[in-house]
């Protein structure tokens, strides 16, 4: 008799892990790891999908994870880009003192 | 076993989040969220997801977390300098984020047993695979979503290309 987990440990792992990831969005003053705190948030929501499609018995949760994965992947592409171009104008990479649009 | 597995990769996913937040250098963040994904992958392959946990090692760790280093080591990133962040992260972000948390445990937790139980391996044993599984109905019924994600895919590189280049005075 393998010992089984319930499907809520899952959902509560990966709601650990969201909560972490908006913790350190918050914390974090380094642009790049602000942007790595996205990438945990967006692998927490993905473990829920996981776990649901798993539930459900539906391959829809796994498609929509493999959109999720393409998507992320453009967006860290060009997000980076936007960080070099701010690292050469601006010659730093705190949040504090990129503040231009700021109230 | 499944438990086994759950409880060894939870608690690693775990360890590099916090680790990713309490690391002040990003070279070390940008190290621990590989963790954090490596023991996701297994999560997945443990939920019957076999070509989700291949994607998440090849495309993740694999080709994101290559990007950042590299843009952590062009970019010659050092310690972040520690500052007292911005009053409105104290007063309704923490909270807020409490609160998600909170909301989130409880609602699963007191509907454990609607939920029910993670076989290993989930449903595959049904004769087909995972893999043929999705292509099936990413080739036919979500073709044309396929095919736009790959003209977003070529976007975003020219954005890349765009925004990376040295502007020429």
């Amino acid at each position: 008799m393998p010992a089984q987990v319930p499907t809520a440990y899952y959902l509560v792992l990966a709601a650990i892990l969201f909560s972490i990831g908006v913790g350190s969005f918050l914390i974090k003053r380094n642009i790049i790891t602000i942007f790595m705190s996205i990438e945990l948030m967006l692998n927490a929501v993905n473990l829920t999908f996981v776990a649901f499609a798993h539930q459900w018995h539906q391959i829809s949760g796994q498609i929509f994870v493999f959109f999720v994965m393409v998507v992320a992947a453009a967006e860290a592409a060009v997000g980076l880009a936007i960080i070099i171009s701010i690292f050469r104008t601006r010659q730093t990479l705190n949040v504090d003192q990129i503040d231009l649009m700021k109230l | 076993m499944q438990l086994a597995l759950f409880i060894i990769f939870g608690a690693l996913a775990v360890a590099g989040a916090l680790n990713l937040l309490l690391q002040r250098h990003p070279i070390n963040s940008a190290l621990s969220l590989v963790v954090v994904m490596m023991s996701l992958a297994v999560l997945y392959w443990s939920l019957g997801a076999e070509f989700l946990a291949a994607a998440q090692v090849i495309v993740y760790s694999g080709a994101i977390m290559v990007l950042f280093v590299f843009v952590i080591m062009l970019l010659n990133a050092g310690e972040e300098e520690r500052t007292t962040g911005s009053r409105a992260a104290y007063i309704a972000g923490f909270p807020g984020a409490a609160a998600i948390f909170c909301l989130l445990s409880f609602v699963f937790l007191s509907e454990r047993h609607a939920l029910g139980l993670a076989n290993i391996g989930g449903h595959l044993d049904s004769g087909i695979n995972n893999i043929a599984e999705i292509s099936r109905v990413l080739f036919t019924k979500l073709l044309l979503p396929f095919e736009v994600t790959s003209i977003l895919i070529l976007v975003a590189i020219l954005g890349a290309v765009v925004l990376a280049r040295k502007e020429e005075q």
